[in-house]
């Protein structure tokens, strides 16, 4: 049985912050979850797939953010409780179902999981989705802890309920990818079976029944606050005259800093845990009861624009102090020394930093940059489309994905990135007012999930340049998940359909549409070639499953390569292709026969053909 | 109960995510309060994997620079350059096997001097037990097992609130079936290490 069914309340297990907030849907009765996976967020739906394989939970990788959560919209509206999962970034793509769910709310309870990734460990952004609570008036609820990270989920689906509104479940990297001792709870029995009866009043948001349920979302955000208010997740710990309102990871920050500074019968913690709409009333004693607030929280000053405003309207006149007064940054993530650095200045208490060693004298250490593996099939496309483009006057919009690491030298192939699917829309835009030749790369789950539109918009308008899809048959970055191109039947799960990548670029009308072997060098060198030569929009589908994902599946692989005594020492091998098997040894090329996969990709191109495979003795 | 903070470094695929679970799964076996957290962005593509454990009575799973107890190192030159997590109270454990990063095999920049690297780290903090945990694991039955070693060192050295008992039964309850045996081999090659070097 999966871990997280385990039915023994009381239990204690030591879990990942994404398996606690899977636990916490376990526990309360999630009918159905959805998502496109995206770290930090993905080790909750990698459970929720094992699970969904022996428990009646509906479980599915949906194709984008936006078809996860109108997905989830209509099972809620069904009446069963729902979730839907993915990283910030997948609010943005999933916005305009978001926004205006919000007026047609929900039926069962559906929760939406946002993890944001402050300092961007892996993201392209660390925008702070406390916002879209603001934007849309939907309620927002954040853990302080793991424990948190489950308890909250049946709180928020509670909430969820009574308002008949989505919830925002919102985590940072932090809560996602730490573990601690989490204590279980009960397990909900999940209703599984839904219904929707037709009430087009209220559920066809046309102008004349927007209005009316703009209203009703006014109404419901009172009776929030009013929920906000007696929250057991926003609470006051301490009497001092110092006010501290803090929230998520930063509550424990400050929880230890009072500690360590010795302050702690001089401050009053307020952490608030539903963080909108605000609890105002409570915010505002809080405020009367304090000589001097100071706020702490990452990302950007949420909770401080509220709080001065509460204070306002009350004729206060306290210092409130927080990131407009630099105490805090609206950059990166906060750590335990920042933030008791910023209170002891702040409350003027004596304190005095741990000594970081001076390190002046230490070497330079060589840089560990992450690489795409060994043998992975990205490398052999890179290099088959940079031959193929030498010599041209080239831009190369990226994508999001393994690939993306494509853009390191000495492969260098990727020049403009911004988020998932823009690949396809920007080399428009690039064809239009650039002489240069435009070359853009995208995965195939990226391709599925919204490069689609760029592509059927280049061939509309007509546009010029090279789509080369990336087709490793698997979501590789985020841990290896499906996607629909991939054959299910093969790894022995059935019920799923499978959708070809070839098909849809035929069908979008492409007319000039070839599929490569990567690993076949020459052969795809000159089929790019010809795909590049091409006026209009060409694709070239690079087919070749991703090596890390086949070894995981105890696929056969090659025989490994060994430089033999032929080489030369031009290293051609690692100047332009820079495998990570490669090393260097008494100033000879070799290759790790370990990490090597046999791709056969460095023996096509070198000059000396001293690359061999390893025969059996 | 006094806080301890310990940080794990290692280059991805060296095992140390498995390490912290088994120390986590050991702290709860003895009912010692630990969070951690861990950041392995891009591990599987070659890249550095940190955890920070907390132990005792504190609520932050992150360390600050300069406040780390116990720094516990995979790979030499990822011990040095986590050396701004360490104060000159802090224990530095070590395996001294070279993983040397692409752009050293290939001749693109120099990996630092082992004995320079190890006199900097003696110079910067309390104590250094550094040897090379990967014929250790050979010497277990496993090359995988460098995590297990190094582990046994750590546990030796008393610098965490853990005995090595509760450790093996976590290894015993923690680990795949079929390398337990070798596993528990490695802790003690790496427990007797430390008390050779300590
Ligand atoms: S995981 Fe797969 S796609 Fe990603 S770098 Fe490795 S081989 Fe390439
Ligand atoms: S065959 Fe060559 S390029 Fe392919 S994995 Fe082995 S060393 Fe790397």
């Amino acid at each position: 049985m999966h871990k997280l069914l385990a039915e023994h309340p009381g239990l204690k297990m030591l879990l990942l912050g994404n398996e606690a907030i899977a636990r916490g849907a376990v526990e309360a009765g999630v009918a159905v979850a959805t998502t496109y996976p995206g770290t930090p967020s993905s080790e909750i739906s990698t459970n929720f797939f094992q699970i969904s394989r022996e428990s009646n939970l509906y479980f599915e990788y949906s194709t984008n953010e936006k078809v996860a959560l109108e997905v989830a919209a209509a099972t809620a509206n069904s009446g069963v409780r729902s979730m839907c999962v993915m990283k910030h970034v997948g609010m943005n793509v999933a916005a305009d179902v978001f926004m205006t769910l919000a007026y047609i709310g929900v039926k069962g309870g559906l929760v939406i999981v946002t993890a944001d990734d402050p300092y961007m460990f892996s993201s392209q952004n660390e925008q702070d989705n406390r916002y879209y609570g603001k934007f849309s008036g939907l309620p927002v609820v954040e853990p302080s802890s793991v424990q948190e990270a489950k308890d909250m989920v049946a709180y928020a689906f509670e909430i969820s309920e009574k308002l008949q509104q989505p919830v925002i479940f919102r985590t940072t990297t932090r809560i996602n990818h730490s573990t601690a001792p989490v204590v279980f709870g009960e397990i909900k029995s999940a209703e599984t079976s839904g219904d929707i009866s037709k009430d087009p009043f209220n559920q066809v948001p046309v102008p004349a029944v927007a209005r009316i349920l703009h209203a009703k979302l006014l109404s419901k955000l009172e009776t929030a606050e009013n929920m906000s208010e007696n929250s057991e997740y926003n609470f006051i710990m301490g009497n001092g005259a110092w006010g501290i309102i803090c929230n998520g990871v930063s509550y424990n920050y400050v929880s230890d800093a009072a500690k360590d500074l010795n302050i702690e019968h001089l401050v009053k913690i307020f952490r608030i845990g539903f963080s909108h709409p605000m609890p105002g009333v409570m915010i505002k004693g809080f405020l009367k009861e304090s000589e001097k607030v100071l706020i702490v929280e990452e990302g950007e000053p949420f909770m401080e624009e509220t709080v001065k405003m509460l204070a306002q309207e009350e004729k206060l006149t306290l210092p409130i102090l927080g990131k407009s007064q630099k105490y805090f940054s609206r950059l990166y993530e906060f750590d335990p020394a920042l933030v008791r650095q910023s209170m002891a200045t702040c409350f003027d208490v004596a304190y005095t930093p741990a000594k970081v060693p001076d390190l002046s004298d230490i070497p330079e250490i060589p840089e560990r940059p992450p690489n795409l593996c060994a043998g992975c099939s990205h490398r052999a496309t890179f290099y088959a489309v940079k031959k193929a483009s030498e010599g041209m006057d080239t831009i190369c919009p990226t994508d999001i994905g393994c690939y993306t690491l494509g853009f390191l030298p000495p492969l260098a192939m990727g020049d403009f990135l911004i988020c998932m699917g823009a690949s396809a829309g920007v080399s428009c835009g690039f064809s239009i007012k650039t002489n240069k030749k435009v070359i853009s790369f995208i995965g195939d789950s990226t391709f599925f999930h919204s490069g689609i539109p760029g592509l059927i918009n280049a061939v509309y308008n007509n546009h010029d340049f090279t789509m080369v899809i990336l087709d490793n048959g698997t979501t590789a970055m985020t841990g290896h998940q499906p996607n629909p191109g991939v054959d299910m039947k093969k790894l022995n799960i059935d019920g799923y359909g499978m959708v070809s990548i070839e098909k849809i670029v035929r069908a979008v009308g492409v007319s000039h549409i070839t599929v490569i072997r990567p690993y076949r060098v020459k052969k795809s060198i000159d089929a790019v070639k010809e795909a590049l030569n091409f006026k209009g929009v060409s694709v070239v589908i690079s087919k070749e499953i991703c090596t890390l994902y086949a070894r995981g599946l105890k696929k056969a692989r090659g025989k490994p390569f060994f430089v033999s005594d032929k080489c030369k020492g031009h290293k051609d091998c690692i100047n332009e292709l820079a495998c990570p098997a490669f090393f260097i040894e008494d100033n000879m090329v070799q290759i790790d026969p370990v990490m090597c996969s046999g791709c056969s990709v460095c023996a096509q191109i070198c000059p000396e053909h001293a690359i061999l495979p390893i025969r059996d003795t | 109960m006094n806080t301890t903070r310990l940080i794990i470094v290692a280059v991805g695929g060296q095992g140390n995510l498995l390490a912290s679970r088994v120390i986590g799964e050991a702290a709860l076996l003895s009912d010692i309060d630990v969070r951690m957290s861990e950041i392995h962005g891009m591990a599987q593509r070659g890249g550095v994997v940190e955890s920070s454990i907390v132990f005792g009575d504190a609520q932050s799973t992150v360390i600050s620079n300069g406040e780390a107890d116990v720094l516990l190192g995979f790979e030499p030159s990822e011990t040095l350059r986590a050396l701004n997590k360490c104060n000159l109270n802090t224990v530095v454990i070590t395996n001294l096997a070279k993983l040397p990063s692409f752009t050293v095999t290939t001749g693109k920049s120099v990996y630092p001097d082992l004995d320079v690297l190890q006199e900097l780290i003696r110079k910067k903090t309390a104590k250094l037990i550094a040897f090379d945990a990967a014929s250790m694991a050979v010497k277990a039955g496993n090359i995988l097992s460098v995590n297990m070693v190094l582990l046994g060192a750590l546990i030796q050295t008393h610098t965490i609130p853990l005995s090595a008992k509760n450790v093996k039964e976590a290894i015993i309850k923690r680990t795949r079936k079929v390398f337990v045996d070798s596993n528990l081999k490695a802790f003690d090659l790496g427990f007797s290490a430390a008390q050779e070097l300590g």
